[in-house]
């Protein structure tokens, strides 16, 4: 029944699986992006409308003990992994029902309970504390592995170079995933890098590093579901590249094409590959249907839960300052 | 392994057990992780033959290259490690040797450690200890003498823990290694050779709680890591000259027990702070704000800080003697306040030396 057939998963639902999981973030961003010109989210949103296909390829490989850590464009990450949307959307609105209760925002979305660390808004942060876990996990004998998400802006940071060094040192489970949309807010690739050889730059630390050119979300479920047993038993780090691209602005709900840094001709080019277009080509109109009536309930219903919770006491300006 | 195979021997004096500051350290680490499975520890040179200068002294050959192990010189991402691994339910203790490559933590230990339990709702906690050491002395330079304690004290959501003797360095750390919060704990690296009497069964120290050192009615004198001893010679050397001095340390910084001290200038009026790092912004104004604000209607109150001069130090010997505060301009300090109407007065400049200097020995 469909085109990919051959490289899709062998699960027999893994095709509904993976379409849901991306049409599900598709269109809770799209969501967000409607309700934000109301004012009632009051966190800055970095939609990650695009890219979904990159998290829920490396999600879907992944079992419920292994972990994500993820950036602050981290919705799709959270989502994918598992994380409550309820929660999410509850956060986003600075409800006590949010996954942070409202202390967290947008750019701090966690979920222990499905493996999800934490996003920080301070780019590159999050990347040694993955390691860290990962480090933790090995000591522990869990069998888990971590799920390292990043921009390729984290690639410029210190302490990127510095967790490679000691994730392949130690042989720790870490998939380190670098998102690769060619933009740190609002500077290409060619003003920050000197080479374009992300994966020969990060092969010298003794990582397998593989680059997606249109990080289909099949090939990327594949190559890490490959991986993971050997990680699990000590094999150390894998890295990816997988370049996709930003739909929207850096932050916020719009467009940002023919600003002076985007053009709409490169955005119409990757809608070409949309990842939640493809995933929906192997599925029939029926079953598409079905799936997407369950996925506009349950955001219908998330955001009336978020609307519908309370906001924090006062009192909880000051609790869990400290634990 | 039992407790005594744990601890150092120390030597008995009064049938009690004298330690030195570094061996306390050391023994307070070896409890913990006989106690905890989880309590690890690394850092640059903590498995070495100079073990951080002996302070991690015998770790690795009781605990193994699993929990107490090296790192590369890579300040930034071993933080977030420890971050990582402690979110995870470990409890790991990094070290530094030097409090100035604090400076190069500072992002995870800011952005990450102090908030993660308040920006993630509570979902998380971060029982992470970094033990870091002021330098001083013997030419250690701008870049090696650095107090830089009042700059966590500021950030919310993280402990600072600066102990000034050995029995109060075993209990604090190992306090803050119990303890389920990020915990810098400032050690000063010439107070590792002063001994005190110390229990060999664990204790703590816990966090909040000054303790008052001598009692005194005419001065509180509140000294800071290393110039905690400072102040007690200090003291000494008023009470020839007719001055009563109490003497507190507030051993843990953040959570700062201001009330004991609060308590002390309200019976003396007149307040020395002696800091182990500069004036400016420094742990000295906050916590004359604090009593300045707890006294206020009182009647009138003195209060006078001492800390590094307002430069980086330097190692020439007679700059850095100018450097920092000292017995004599310690007691010359606090003379003028409880003597206002007295002649200026200061002790003999024989009696000026720094503690250390009585019985440290070189070369570095």
């Amino acid at each position: 029944m469909q085109a990919k057939a051959k490289s899709a998963p062998k699960e027999p639902d893994a095709t509904l699986r993976l379409y849901r999981s991306l049409r599900r973030i598709r269109r809770v961003e799209e969501e967000i992006a409607r309700l934000y010109p109301s004012d009632k989210i009051k966190s800055p949103v970095h939609l990650s409308i695009g890219q979904e296909g990159i998290a829920v390829g490396v999600c879907d490989a992944l079992e419920a003990r292994d972990a994500v850590s993820g950036t602050y464009r981290g919705h799709a990450t959270y989502l994918a992994k598992g994380g409550s949307l309820n929660a999410m959307m509850a956060e986003l609105y600075g409800k006590d029902t949010g996954c942070a209760r409202g202390k967290g925002g947008s750019m701090h979305l966690i979920d222990m309970r499905a493996k999800v660390l934490g996003t920080s808004a301070v780019v590159g942060t999050t990347v040694p504390v993955a390691v860290g876990y990962a480090l933790a996990q090995k000591r522990l004998k869990t069998g888990a592995v971590v799920a390292c998400f990043l921009g390729d802006g984290a690639t410029e940071e210190g302490c990127f170079a510095e967790s490679l060094n000691f994730a392949a040192l130690h042989k720790l489970p870490v998939v380190f995933v670098c998102e690769n949309n060619g933009f740190a807010i609002h500077e290409p690739l060619s003003k920050r890098w000197a080479t374009d050889r992300l994966c020969a730059r990060v092969a010298t630390y003794g990582i397998p590093a593989k680059r997606f050119a249109d990080s289909d979300t099949v090939a990327i479920r594949k190559h890490i579901e490959k991986a993971l047993p050997k990680m699990r038993k000590g094999g150390g780090p894998i890295f990816i590249e997988c370049l996709t691209w930003r739909w929207r602005e850096h932050v916020g709900p719009g467009e940002d094409y023919d600003a002076g840094f985007r053009s709409k001709a490169m955005l119409a080019k990757w809608q070409k590959k949309d990842p939640v277009a493809k995933a929906a080509k192997a599925l029939s109109a029926k079953q598409r249907a079905a799936i997407d009536a369950e996925i506009e309930a349950e955001i219908a219903a998330a955001i009336v839960f978020a609307e519908a919770s309370p906001f924090p006491a006062i009192e909880e300006l000051g609790t869990d300052v400290y634990a | 392994m039992s407790m005594r195979k744990l601890a150092w021997p120390g030597r008995i004096e009064d049938g009690r057990r004298v330690l030195k500051y570094v061996d306390a350290l050391s023994e307070a680490v070896a409890l913990e992780m006989a106690r905890d499975k989880n309590v690890f520890l690394f850092g640059l040179d903590v498995d070495d033959h100079k073990a951080i200068q002996g302070s991690t002294r015998g770790l690795l050959d009781r605990f193994g290259p699993e929990r107490v192990f090296t790192t590369p010189l890579s300040e930034d991402a071993m933080t977030g490690v420890a971050i990582g691994a402690a979110m995870a339910g470990m409890r790991p203790i990094h070290v530094h040797i030097r409090m100035d490559f604090l400076m190069l933590c500072m992002n995870q230990l800011v952005n990450i450690a102090a908030k993660a339990r308040y920006m993630y709702g509570g979902q998380i906690k971060v029982p992470l200890v970094v033990r870091t050491i002021i330098g001083k002395s013997w030419g250690q330079g701008a870049q090696h003498s650095q107090g830089l304690h009042s700059m966590f004290m500021h950030v919310p959501g993280l402990k600072v823990c600066a102990p000034s003797n050995a029995h109060d360095a075993k209990g604090a750390l190992i306090a803050a290694i119990r303890d389920d919060n990020p915990v810098v704990f400032v050690e000063h690296r010439l107070l590792y050779a002063t001994e005190a009497f110390v229990a060999e069964a664990p204790f703590v120290v816990a966090p909040g709680r000054a303790r008052v050192c001598r009692f005194g009615r005419d001065v509180t004198i509140v000294g800071i890591s290393n110039m905690v001893v400072e102040a007690l010679r200090a003291a000494d050397l008023l009470k020839e000259a007719g001055v009563s001095a109490e003497v507190i340390d507030p051993i843990w910084l953040a959570p700062l027990d201001s009330d004991t001290i609060v308590e002390s200038v309200r019976r003396t009026r007149k307040l020395v702070i002696v800091d182990n790092g500069w004036s400016m912004c420094g742990a000295g104004a906050e916590i004359a704000a604090r009593v300045a604000e707890a006294c206020a209607g009182e009647g009138p109150l003195q209060i006078q800080r001492l800390g590094f001069a307002p430069t980086p130090c330097p190692p020439s010997p007679p700059l850095e003697a100018a450097f920092y505060p000292n017995p004599a301009t310690i007691a010359a300090a606090a003379y003028k306040l409880a003597r206002p109407d007295a002649q200026a007065w200061a002790p003999d400049a024989a009696k000026a030396e720094l503690a250390y200097q009585l019985q440290f020995k070189g070369p570095f």
